[in-house]
């Protein structure tokens, strides 16, 4: 382990802990604590399994169980960007199958793989409950309705285009 | 369909009407332990196991058949109770109702659908129908989808014969399956085999979550878990781990409940299904499991624990569920050997040749020594019956009363304390008991290792809500596990007990909080107030003791006003409350504490020894002390020695004879020679190994009965094979006082039982004793033990086991001791000052060493060493505070040298903050690591009980790992050169 892998490390660890700490004493401490990291982090880590294990007075086989029972939890590193494709029935139905292949084209990725460049993550939702305007798709938060290849295509671009951030040149 | 069998409790009953003409007296109650079949799976578990009332049990009827159970059965059970079978996967009477598998579903009058039978209590009046065609064909469907998924190689498969899956496939009636193979499946799933005594093959897994559940009800470990879900669920030790890689502890309950091949033995997928079983009990520790020796000819294939067992209740630990193997292993000696002197190989004899060799030599030795120059030492691992013939032999004949054995090193102080305090040498509850206890109070033991089928039932209670405080040096796994955690851990400084008792008295007595009535009516009122006035002296405040013990005066105040007003309080101690020089002290303040709150003579209370060995209990009764006769009674007393000496037809000595201790120190000095040691092996066990072997090296005459070359072995002049519980008949006494049934299965190895060796020793000796059967020995025993009185093999057949007092003041038996009055008459509180250690940290010794034991070893290790257990523990390791290691430039893993004044060794370090700072911890199970050579000769004032718990130590880091100390250089040569004399 170099210098800034031990570095990540200890940041991964410290914010475990402060995760845990901060909701150990609630009733029910689990969930909100698998949240809590997984939005900081990106994923759930091993490490982090067995440390909630013993501050909940639990066993690593329970956490696991939860955490492997909710596919919204991941367990290993994801991209920068979770590209989530819903197809449930009524996304099918208006032509969802079509927009599952064409997204996997596009990115070069099956369901729960990461472009080598670590940006984008492509997984299968199961309804996102915005069937009135199927086909959907979830970027983080934010919640795309009626997609089709070409608005794929653009959100490909939005999430991979960095905008340069460029000072104007004042008092030369 | 239920009969009432003979071990049916004459007071309670059949529940079931149609039994009735079969009543001996009308019925009065109903007890769901005594009055069901332990061979019957009902499917759910009893809604309580408290007696019921006949009065109070509710009517139902079950396919037109009337059963009367009671309330909260559910419907599954009280069918089964009924004498009619449900179909079901999910479910198994060891495990709450889950409502899974959807086999069990029924039609009840007046209730819309087809409700799960398990998860449905039974009601007054219901009317049920268990069978009808569309029960069935739900069934039938339910079970085509289990079959999609399902291997079809039965013929091959090692469940055959013994899988429920086969079974309700055939009860069901389903014959195709509609949905074809060929769909996702998890036929392929990998078989994980990294247990080294059971497999699992995830693709016959039904996903019943039995195992799961067993993990966690019954074992209490967590260590399995359904992970993911739907079609993906599966069955994952810890995180998707190999079970070897997960908490997993190996107990065996996973394995017990499987309805398939899922979860298999090992031994059954080499062997196959046995074709004969028999009851017996344990030979580890001090729980004393009945098991079932699922048996093959004469050959065990599986031990499983037996539901029917008062002691554990249908579970078992990772040893007496799977260590069995050493009873046949290579290393067993299965004929007498002899030798001049131990420089010598051994020459094989016939049993005639080697009895007459020891006893011409032990004659010899008394002509030239005198009387008193020989003597003998019991086993705790062998049966009742053996360990009286041996006592036997000593007094009538080799005429004098230096009879000792291995309590001596363990659970001497309890004898000695409880006795002085209470009237009896030995704890005072049943396992059950632990039921209905609200504070529990863990001081020197750890159950979940030592005890670990018990430590399981601690859990269980612990996880409804009782109360926990620990006190120990170390963090045992009950400080802080899955589910459980306790109130307070007192982490006290080893040689302190005797401070931390006397503050929790004092703080109940400064606090008012003693049980002040039931101290005037039940104890010796004049003592408790000389007491009173003792324990009251500030010196034993909590804030003046904190300065040595180390536990902070808050943390004492609160957990004494816990264990004084918590409700049932009992009290679980072990060796870290004997194996002190204050031992018996202690136990007297336990004692005190108990009686001082009113927490005795009741269920869920009192004062519980939790004993090393299986039959160390035992061995105690049987008058195994040099001081005493069975039944602990004085060997002073003429009365008592009357009747032994008419019923032996000798003189007996009616002075004490040596302690063990004794016996060393005499051999050291020239005056003692001889020694006859039945399966012990003082040499690795005993304090201060140098000390030992000296005296061993000293002796004309080693005479030792064991079934391997054990380390004293090494030193004898006489070798007669020993064998194991499985090659004999005898009995067991754990510790609750139950004397369970111990039934030979399998031919000795070395052709004689344990008590045929010792009658052909004393025949030898010129002391003839004329046994058929070991039944006989126990017919003397009760015959002239007054507390055994009523105890026959007839009777152990008929009940199972039996605790004693067992005579005609409580004909069956005494779970519960002191109940009205104590046994003394009235209860005796002991003064118990505080006396420092005279082992004391110094400059050059500045850490304190403790001993204890591992889950998967078993003290000496010879049984366990000899098994896959190592795949556990491989080695004796130190256990270091990171603080400490650090100073010391320790990492883990680093071999360290291990140093007292009497001795040192080198061990590897294992940092873990399990230990508190100037503390470490080690285990004695192998015999290379020598930990007794570090320990010394202190020892408990009234018993000699040595002072394993605390030994003035260094620790330094050895430069070069493969270095081994001097002494185990020393041991390692001489071990090669016994074992070569082996051979010749």
């Amino acid at each position: 382990m170099n210098n800034s892998q031990a570095r990540n490390q200890d940041i991964v660890v410290s914010a475990i802990a402060a995760h845990i700490e901060k909701h150990k004493n609630r009733p029910g401490p689990l969930l909100p604590i698998l949240h809590d990291i997984q939005n900081d982090l990106g994923y759930i880590p091993d490490e982090a399994i067995s440390e909630i294990a013993s501050q909940l007075s639990l066993s690593r086989a329970e956490v696991h169980g939860v955490v492997s029972f909710y596919h919204h939890f991941s367990t290993k590193p994801r991209g920068r960007h979770i590209v989530e494709v819903c197809c449930a029935e009524s996304c099918q139905a208006v032509g969802g199958r079509n927009l599952e292949k064409y997204a996997k084209e596009k990115l070069g990725l099956d369901w729960y793989q990461t472009t080598r460049d670590g940006e984008i993550t492509l997984e299968p939702v199961y309804c996102l409950g915005n069937c009135a305007c199927s086909p959907s798709v979830r970027v983080g938060k934010e919640m795309l309705g009626r997609v089709d290849n070409e608005s794929f295509d653009e959100l490909i671009d939005e999430l991979t285009t960095v905008p340069l951030d460029i000072a104007p040149l004042e008092g030369r | 369909m239920l009969q009432r069998s003979d071990t049916i409790n004459p007071d309670s009953t059949s529940f079931n009407q149609a039994d009735s003409a079969a009543k001996i007296a009308e019925p009065q109650i109903f007890d769901p332990r005594t009055d069901l079949d332990p061979e019957m799976d009902y499917g759910t578990p009893a809604p309580t196991n408290d007696p019921t009332p006949i009065s109070e049990l509710i009517t139902l009827s079950i396919d037109g058949t009337e059963v009367r159970v009671p309330k909260g059965t559910s419907v599954m059970r009280a069918a089964t109770m009924a004498g009619i079978n449900i179909p079901k996967l999910c479910a198994t009477d060891s495990l709450e109702a889950f409502g899974s598998c959807r086999l069990c579903l029924v039609q009840i009058e007046g209730r819309r659908g087809f409700p799960a039978s398990c998860t449905t209590p039974a009601e007054e009046g219901m009317e049920v129908k268990t069978q009808n065609e569309k029960v069935a064909n739900l069934r039938r469907n339910v079970m085509e989808m289990y079959i999609s998924d399902h291997p079809l190689d039965c013929l091959t498969c090692s469940a055959n014969g013994d899988c429920e899956l086969q079974d309700m496939a055939g009860v069901v009636g389903l014959r195709n399956v509609r949905y074809g193979y060929d769909g996702n499946n998890h036929l392929d799933a990998e078989k994980d085999t990294s247990n080294p005594y059971f497999t699992f093959d995830p693709s016959k897994c039904i996903v019943c979550s039995r195992c799961v559940r067993a993990c966690e009800e019954t074992q209490g470990t967590f260590a399995l878990t359904i992970s993911s879900r739907g079609f993906d669920s599966k069955v994952s030790p810890g995180q998707d781990q190999p079970f070897m890689d997960s908490e997993c502890v190996s107990c065996g309950a996973c394995v017990q409940v499987c309805p398939t091949a899922t979860l298999s033995e090992k031994s059954i997928i080499d062997k196959g299904q046995p074709d004969h079983s028999v009851i017996t009990t344990c030979a580890y520790c001090g729980v004393g499991c009945a098991f079932k020796a699922d048996m093959k000819g004469d050959e065990v294939v599986r031990m499983t624990p037996w539901k029917g067992g008062k002691a554990n209740r249908g579970h078992s630990c990772v040893k007496g569920r799977f260590a069995f193997g050493y009873a046949t292993h290579g290393d067993r000696i299965t004929s007498p050997m002899i030798r001049e002197s131990i420089d010598q190989p051994w020459r094989k004899v016939s049993y005639e040749e080697a009895f007459t060799f020891a006893a011409d030599r032990i004659k010899g030795i008394q002509k030239q020594y005198g009387r008193n120059s020989v003597g003998g030492i019991t086993s705790s691992r062998c049966t009742n019956e053996e360990t009286y013939l041996v006592q036997k032999l000593v007094r009538a004949a080799f005429g004098n009363n230096n009879v000792d054995t291995c309590a001596r090193v363990c659970h001497s102080p309890t004898g000695f304390g409880l006795k002085t305090t209470f009237g009896e040498s030995a704890g005072t509850q049943t396992f059950d008991s632990v039921e209905k206890t609200d504070v529990m109070m863990v001081i020197g033991a750890n159950p979940t290792d030592a005890h670990p089928v018990f430590g399981s039932r601690m859990k269980k209670r612990l996880r409804e809500g009782a109360k926990l405080i620990v006190v120990d040096p170390r963090s045992i796994d009950l400080v802080d596990g899955p589910h459980v955690k306790a109130d307070y851990h007192l982490k006290l400084r080893p040689g302190t007990n005797v401070a931390f008792i006397n503050a929790m008295a004092h703080v109940i007595v400064d606090e008012g909080l003693e049980a002040k009535e039931s101290i005037a009516e039940r104890c010796d009122v004049e003592a408790f107030e000389v007491w009173k006035k003792f324990i009251s002296d500030k010196r034993h405040s909590p804030e003046e003791t904190e300065q040595y013990s180390g536990i902070p005066a808050a943390d004492i105040r609160a957990a004494a006003r816990l264990y004084a007003t918590g409700g049932n309080s009992a009290i679980y101690y072990g060796l870290g409350v004997t194996e002190h020089s204050q031992g018996s002290s202690m136990v007297m303040g336990i004692a005190n504490l108990a009686m001082l709150t009113n927490n005795i003579g009741r269920e869920g209370v009192g004062v519980n020894p939790l004993r090393g060995q299986n039959n160390v209990q035992g061995s105690c009764d049987m008058g195994s002390f040099p001081h005493e006769l069975p039944g602990y009674r004085h060997i002073s007393g003429q009365e008592v020695r009357d009747q032994f000496e008419k019923a032996w037809g000798v003189t007996l000595d009616s002075e004490p004879g040596y302690r063990i201790t004794n016996m060393l120190d005499a051999a050291v000095e020239g005056t003692y020679k001889g020694l006859y040691v039945q399966g012990e092996d003082i040499a690795q066990s005993d304090p201060n190994t140098h000390h030992v072997e000296e005296a061993l090296r000293n002796m004309e005459c080693l005479i030792v009965q064991d079934i391997f070359l054990n380390e004293t072995a090494k030193f004898a002049h006489v070798f007669l094979p020993g064998s194991s519980f499985l090659e004999k008949d005898g009995t067991f006494t754990n510790a609750e006082r139950r004397i369970s049934p111990v039934r030979k299965v399998m031919s000795p190895l070395g052709e004689l039982s344990d008590w045929e060796v010792t009658l052909g020793l004393s025949k030898a000796l010129g002391y003839e004793m004329h046994y058929n059967h070991p039944s006989e020995i126990m017919d003397e025993i009760a015959s002239l033990t007054p507390t055994f009185a009523n105890v026959s093999y007839d009777r152990l057949d008929k009940e199972g086991s039996l605790q004693w007092p067992c005579n005609d003041e409580s004909p069956n038996g005494t779970p519960i001791m002191h109940i009205d009055e104590f046994t003394r008459g009235k209860g005796y509180f002991a003064l118990t000052e505080y006396v420092p250690t005279e082992e004391k940290v110094t400059k050059r010794f500045p850490m304190l060493l403790t001993t204890g034991r591992i889950l998967s070893q078993y003290n000496v290790g010879a049984q366990t060493r000899r098994t896959e257990n190592s795949s556990w523990h491989g080695e004796d390791v130190l256990e270091i505070h990171p603080h400490d290691a650090e100073d010391r430039g320790i990492n883990n893993g680093d071999k360290i040298s291990l140093a007292s004044r009497a001795g040192d060794t080198h061990l590897r370090a294992l940092v873990t903050s399990r230990m508190q700072p100037g503390v470490v911890y080690t285990t004695f199970h192998h015999p290379e690591s020598g930990a007794n050579v570090i320990t010394t000769d202190n020892s408990d004032w009234a018993t000699n009980c040595p002072e394993y718990k605390v030994t003035a130590v260094q620790v330094s880091k050895v430069a070069n790992a493969e270095e081994s100390s001097e002494w185990q250089e020393k041991f390692a040569e001489f071990t090669k050169k016994q074992i070569a004399f082996l051979d010749v």
